[in-house]
């Protein structure tokens, strides 16, 4: 299988405060990997090097091929990121947005035109394409976001908890978006909070202080903790 | 270029359908010169006078035909005592009272005796001098008129002559100001809080995330506002000329440039505020507070610098628009050339290049 993630002791320290301390791990094509841990365990400073906005201070990771340490030009145009806001201009309407999201990234008009009218036909838009994004129920912002996010095909997205306050059938609908994707090929890197929707990741890292503690299937890491559910699994490392 | 001009249009998308800042962008350039042209101003009109004639003679009489005839002034009291001055004043109903003594046709040939007296209410001292003024020229002309004195004996005369601008329109001195306090604040605050809003949402981290430059995202916020800010100062430009008749003396080219300049710089500071702030409010009340305080009370557009106290008067030395002002109003009042004014273009472009130097090393070191 092929590797599109490959951590090498990547590191990040802030003076004498050591944020991301080491980490070694890979994530193959097409696999949605969960990015676990509690607020402050270094979960976001380690996915700012990964997508190349911020330079590890020691080790390295290769994402689609390509180094963040020197290559992150490169790193960028690779992948699709997605933030726990659904950033969209609200004040756009889908076809703008996509527009401009689609030319920061070089699409050409013909592609927009084509992207835009897959995602509408693919997430039932119809109705709300004269509107601005503003006006959009939640779900399909999201839904939307996400979308964008893949409009370049990139080889992975990177979510940064991206159901925060969406009801668990919008949620689950999401997800459903997020397999396709998987299905089709794209990894899928995904941080959250919620351990019903890490059972839905095929592996799962835990961080505990900068550094990773579990990693594993939700299956695997069930039976190494001799724990019931995966809340259970986070509790007792966390600790 | 063909990702910097499809940024430049989601800007101008964002600035078209925000009602509120497309207010603050054209109709506060209007309001602000309307209001300072017509509303704010030096000169007196129609001041409300009171007469406290004990001569009563024709030279008395005169005078005061004179003084009701002018434009400034409306006689609409005529007392009979003293005692009846300061309830005058004290009503607020006149602005000041003008007194004949008895002898006063007779002193009339010897100024320095003569028994007449102007009192003004110089609760505003400003406007208590302006009021002397006139009223002491309109005696001296009928003095020069009708007595034949030209001039009167003893007297020694000042002719006063006011340059660049005769008349002391006040409306030829807020004009640069005006524009300099617009240009500043559509500049400055809009970019700042342009760019702040964007991280408010988290559009910005989806930015920083794609392969755009941050130069080219800072350009492309930016670059909308240069435009709409010419359009600004010649909007304000327009309205003095063909609504406050006010000449343009020198050269169109170097007004032009020299405004260009001053929206760089502001904008330069919109970005640093930006940096330093992490929502639309902080941006706003930084622009606010930290510039436009500034702008209008340190850079010479209301208070005279050189009346001011020391310590103050080196703080407006880092005012930008101080600079601009002196730069605007050499263009547009005396009508000089480039070389009358070459400092304070070098000074601006001096603290552009550093304000944008340092914004943009502000800007990396929240990247890193």
């Amino acid at each position: 299988m092929e590797t599109t993630i490959k951590a090498t002791n990547l590191t990040k320290s802030f003076g004498d405060f050591t944020a991301v301390d080491k980490l070694n791990f890979e994530v193959k094509k097409g696999e949605i990997f969960g990015f676990l841990g509690a607020n402050g365990a270094g979960k976001t400073t380690a996915m700012k090097m990964l997508i190349g906005i911020s330079k590890p201070t020691a080790g390295d990771a290769v994402v689609a091929d390509y180094k963040v340490s020197t290559q992150a030009d490169l790193v960028k145009k690779n992948i699709g990121y997605m933030s726990q806001k659904f950033a969209l201009y609200d004040d756009l309407n889908i076809k703008e947005n996509i527009q401009f999201f689609g030319g920061i990234y070089g699409l050409n008009a013909k592609l927009i035109q084509q992207k835009y009218q897959q995602v509408v036909d693919n997430l039932g838009l119809e109705n709300y394409v004269k509107q601005l994004v503003k006006s959009l129920p939640l779900g399909l912002k999201q839904k939307l976001a996400f979308s964008v996010a893949l409009l370049h095909q990139p080889k992975v997205v990177f979510l940064d908890e991206p159901t925060g306050g969406v009801d668990p059938i919008t949620r689950r609908q999401f997800w459903e978006l997020i397999y396709e994707a998987a299905d089709r090929g794209t990894t899928i890197f995904v941080t959250t909070h919620y351990m019903d929707e890490a059972e839905y990741c095929d592996r799962i890292s835990m961080m505990v202080d900068g550094k990773i503690k579990a990693l594993d299937t939700s299956k695997a890491l069930k039976k190494e903790f001799g724990a019931e559910t995966l809340n259970e699994v986070f509790l007792k490392l966390a600790r | 270029m063909k990702k910097f001009i499809g940024f430049v249009k989601k800007e101008f998308y964002h600035i078209f359908r925000d009602k509120r800042s497309l207010f603050i962008l054209f109709g506060m350039p209007i309001a602000q010169i309307l209001l300072f042209g017509f509303a704010i101003s030096n000169e007196i009109n129609n001041v409300d006078i009171a007469i406290l004639d004990k001569a009563d003679d024709k030279n008395s009489k005169e005078i005061i035909v004179n003084l009701k005839a002018s434009k400034y002034f409306n006689v609409i009291d005529h007392l009979q005592s003293e005692k009846e001055i300061e309830t005058a004043f004290q009503k607020g109903k006149v602005k000041a009272v003008v007194t004949f003594d008895q002898d006063f046709a007779r002193n009339l040939q010897r100024p320095e005796t003569s028994k007449f007296q102007i009192i003004t209410d110089a609760t505003n001292p400003n406007v208590a001098n302006t009021i002397t003024n006139y009223i002491n020229s309109i005696v001296v002309k009928y003095q020069m008129v009708n007595l034949q004195q030209d001039p009167p004996p003893q007297l020694v005369q000042s002719e006063s002559r006011m340059f660049f601008n005769p008349a002391l329109e006040s409306v030829y001195m807020f004009v640069p100001g005006v524009m300099t306090v617009i240009l500043m604040l559509v500049s400055a605050m809009m970019t700042s809080i342009s760019i702040t809003r964007e991280k408010e949402v988290g559009t910005m981290e989806i930015l920083l995330v794609s392969p755009l430059k941050p130069s080219t995202v800072i350009a492309g916020k930016v670059v909308p506002y240069i435009f709409l800010s010419l359009i600004n100062a010649i909007v304000i430009v327009l309205l003095s000329v063909f609504v406050f008749q006010m000449p343009i003396e020198g050269s169109i080219f170097w007004l032009v440039t020299a405004s260009l300049l001053f929206i760089i710089t502001s904008l330069s500071l919109g970005i640093l505020i930006s940096t330093l702030s992490s929502t639309q409010q902080t941006a706003m009340m930084i622009s606010l507070m930290g510039l436009m305080l500034p702008t209008i009370l340190l850079s010479g557009f209301i208070f005279p610098i050189e009346s001011m106290p020391y310590p103050l008067q080196l703080i407006s030395h880092i005012i930008p628009a101080k600079w601009f002002i002196i730069i605007i109003k050499s263009i547009m009042l005396k009508g000089v050339g480039f070389s009358f004014f070459w400092k304070e273009t070098l000074i601006l472009v001096v603290m552009t290049i550093f304000l944008l130097g340092l914004s943009i090393k502000k800007y990396k070191i929240r990247l890193a």
